[in-house]
């Protein structure tokens, strides 16, 4: 943790803040006849990173979703920044769960991060509008993410690290005050998951934006988090790292033994048995 | 799409040009051509950025269908031709709700339409096989005063639609999952699209015909796209490419005795096919003198 590129110690303690910027309350989701949330409350800080955790199809990105305000709720209330959570909110920036650009997509990628400013607007941009302020936001994004030296390539050209970078500037370029990311780290090779992770970091530390990420491997970001929702049958565990992933916490979570362990460098990896059988998620 | 006598060029630019323009079916044929060729490059990229080409494809088939249908009743075969699109692309859109399981929606309404374009070919008269050939291939020489009006009705409709529509259907082509997240009505714009898409096959028809009608969607603005990365600008290239291949096919066919369709599509496809090999050969003569220097 001492060579970690992140400082902790700089981000404001939840405790700090006065009013949280997301609420979740007892919040149910059905999706298709399947119960995929059930009772689920949690509270997002200003500025706080939260990683949500949990096993593949657990319901981590259902819960963003709920947040982003894409899908109906069986049960419960959501409100974002004191407003009930709503599609087209501008004050998130989303980047979803995805697979990559096909190669023969031949537009720019300033021309990808600008849609996330203007894509949303009706009508042609008109030619005495205020153009030099978006093209300043946009190169504004561009430089934040770390990708002034290809943006102006063809998206599909460029390598899934690259294009993830561009997304993540997409998201951010309306300055928003929640980021919110469905396995933005997801088929990156490790040297880009830590360079993609810092960025998100250094973003969320610079502009104050709270940061709600969906990974299914908490490694790569242990060092940036402040606190996790671990998400399993439904449920979900909140907390520190330290204090949500252990055997004893998990084991109640999932209802069955789990074990957790540390390595030395402070890699988790959690081994269980869940309803399905012996299965083996592998944090590291 | 018969031309009577072959006319001779004087190779006098500008005489041409008057001989070109003297006759009224040749005025209406570029006046259409022209109308056409602005809204098919504007459609097309955007038909290429969200793979929907196989759907463009499909409305101009059913198009056929629609035309063989309003003969046999007696109506002009435009109004069989926008109803046939209209209904196909409510049916694609009903149908197929997501990307993948959309090509098996347009697969399934494509084939009904084409069986039913053969049932009234056979139902009808044999006078009727010269319209069928038309609505296959075009008939630029054919259109009508009252022609014109509908085409350019239909191309202001569309060119007004996409500047209203433009920015959020880009986003929605390239990005539907963000653009939905950001508040753009992704379907609707795949409707609108659609339908925008059956309006336009239906007035090209007349020019390139329903089996011919990529020359003037796919190909010119897959042009544009390999040649800029820029939004703007490989839409600009879009339209003037369709523009330059309508209005040289028209110019070529007049002066010789083939059909203005085979020259449009021929222009389209030697310069796609030019670019192309333009762009690959560098690569490959680069990978060759690699190889060379290494062996």
């Amino acid at each position: 943790m001492a060579t970690s590129p992140f400082s902790p110690d700089a981000t404001p303690a939840p405790e700090d803040a006065t009013a949280p910027i997301i609420s979740v309350r007892n919040l149910s989701v059905r999706l298709s006849g399947r119960d995929i949330l059930e009772d689920v409350s949690l509270q997002v800080w200003p500025g706080e990173f939260l990683a949500i955790l949990g096993p593949n199809g657990a319901g981590k990105s259902t819960l963003l979703k709920a947040i982003l305000g894409l899908l109906p709720l069986a049960s419960g209330e959501i409100t974002v920044m004191g407003q009930p959570a709503r599609r087209g909110n501008g004050s998130i920036g989303y980047v979803p769960q995805r697979r990559h650009f096909e190669a023969d997509v031949h537009v720019r990628g300033r021309d990808i991060v600008r849609l996330g400013l203007d894509g949303n607007r009706w009508g042609l941009p008109v030619p005495w509008g205020s153009h030099r302020h978006d093209d300043e936001a946009v190169q504004r994004a561009i430089t934040l993410v770390g990708a002034s030296a290809y943006a102006d390539r063809p998206i599909g050209r460029l390598s899934g690290g690259e294009q993830q970078r561009l997304l993540i500037a997409q998201a951010l370029v309306t300055q928003p005050r929640i980021l919110a990311l469905d396995e933005p780290l997801d088929s990156l090779d490790l040297k880009n998951q830590q360079g993609v992770a810092r960025v998100i970091r250094q973003i969320s530390q610079e502009n104050g934006a709270s940061v709600l990420l969906v990974a299914h491997d908490v490694n790569p970001i242990l060092p940036a988090i402040d606190r996790v929702a671990y998400v399993a049958r439904g449920h979900v565990a909140v907390g520190k790292p330290d204090e949500v992933i252990t055997s004893e916490t998990l084991s109640r979570l999932y209802a069955t033994p789990i074990e957790v362990l540390r390595a030395s460098d402070g890699q988790v990896v959690v081994v269980g048995q869940t309803d399905e059988g012996v299965s083996y998620h592998a944090h590291g | 799409m018969l031309m009577a006598d072959v006319i001779a060029p004087s190779w006098d630019l500008l005489a041409d040009l008057q001989l070109l323009f003297a006759l009224h079916f040749m005025r209406n044929a570029y006046l259409a051509g022209t109308l056409v060729a602005i809204a098919a490059g504007l459609m097309g990229y955007f038909m290429v950025l969200r793979a929907e080409s196989f759907a463009g494809h499909s409305l101009a088939n059913v198009g056929f269908a629609g035309a063989a249908g309003a003969a046999l009743v007696g109506l002009p075969a435009l109004a069989g031709l926008f109803t046939a699109g209209i209904l196909a692309a409510l049916g694609i859109h009903l149908l197929g709700r997501s990307r993948q399981r959309n090509d098996v929606a347009v697969g399934a309404v494509f084939t009904a339409a084409l069986a039913l374009g053969y049932l009234f070919i056979h139902l009808a008269t044999s006078e009727y096989a010269a319209n069928i050939y038309n609505t296959l291939f075009g008939n630029i020489v054919g259109i009508s005063d009252g022609d014109v009006t509908v085409i350019a009705w239909t191309c202001l409709l569309i060119v007004a639609a996409l500047a209203v529509l433009g920015r959020p259907l880009l986003f929605a082509s390239l990005d539907p999952d963000v653009a939905a997240a950001r508040g753009v009505p992704v379907r609707w714009l795949a409707l609108a699209y659609l339908i925008l898409l059956a309006l336009l096959v239906a007035v090209a028809v007349q020019i390139v015909g329903v089996l011919l009608i990529f020359a003037l969607l796919v190909t010119p603005a897959a042009i544009g796209q390999q040649l800029s990365a820029r939004p703007a600008v490989a839409l600009a290239l879009a339209v003037a490419l369709a523009l330059i291949f309508v209005w040289l096919g028209l110019a070529v066919a007049y002066f010789t005795p083939y059909p203005a369709g085979f020259y449009i599509t021929t222009l389209a496809f030697a310069t796609y096919a030019a670019v192309r090999v333009s762009r690959l050969l560098p690569q490959r003569i680069r990978a060759l003198a690699a190889w060379r220097g290494a062996a």
